[in-house]
């Protein structure tokens, strides 16, 4: 499952969507919204999306994982206000084995930071709004 | 010919809209886009080394051919997450 969605994730949702008989495990990755970013204090986010493109990227990458690990994922990104606190992407792995859960989680949601058309914008204690100028350096650095 | 540009995060904001159709030469490739946006604000020349275009919903060099009927998108530096 591939979503973007402007409503809370439902992440037992998400999770069984890869669950399976065959599975092993299912490795979970949660991205939650926090409350401070460049040393200041973030009162609210919100995330814009390239829905179509970004949609095609998050399903190639699914795609991709399937192929190179036989891991079934799942990706749901949420779009609009997200209150701090909560979810703004959960990513679930489910493989026959660990390892490769583990691996594919790790892919997922470094490749969509490095190349999935969406933007925070951050809202800030002292009144001032700002795109997040995360460069793909900086997320690799991280 | 005539291209769709869709504007996202901070190169919507610089150009004050996020979807226009614009008129490009025969000829033109990508990069014409970049130019494009320079000349409506030339705040947009720092951004030129980071932003990325997208042709029909896929990333493409700076000398991507342009066609008639073209969406392109001009993608800054992503944060999703």
């Amino acid at each position: 499952m591939v979503k973007i969605t402007k409503s809370k994730i439902d992440i037992q949702q998400v999770i069984e969507s890869v669950a399976g008989l065959q599975s092993g495990g299912i490795d979970v990755f949660i991205g939650t919204t926090r409350n401070h970013s460049q040393g200041k204090k973030v009162r609210g986010l919100e995330y814009e999306a390239y829905e179509p493109m970004a949609v095609n990227i998050m399903e190639r990458l699914v795609r991709q994982v399937n192929e190179t690990w036989g891991v079934r994922a799942s990706i749901v990104h949420r779009v609009g206000s997200v209150p701090i606190g909560e979810s703004s992407v959960v990513i679930a792995a489910a493989s026959a084995h660990r390892d490769e859960a583990f691996k594919a989680c790790r892919f997922l949601i470094d490749e969509l930071k490095r190349v999935v058309p969406i933007w925070k914008r951050e809202h800030f204690e002292d009144g001032t709004v700002e795109w997040s100028r995360q460069s793909h350096e900086q997320v690799e650095s991280q | 010919m005539n291209i769709t540009l869709k504007l996202f995060s901070i190169a919507k904001d610089l150009a004050g809209f996020d979807e226009r159709q614009v008129q490009f030469n025969e000829g033109d490739r990508a990069e014409a886009v970049l130019r494009h946006l320079a000349g409506l604000n030339p705040r947009f020349e720092q951004w030129h080394s980071s932003v990325r275009l997208a042709v029909n919903l896929e990333y493409v060099s700076n000398n991507h051919p342009l066609q008639d009927g073209d969406e392109v998108a001009v993608i800054p530096p992503v944060s999703g997450g």
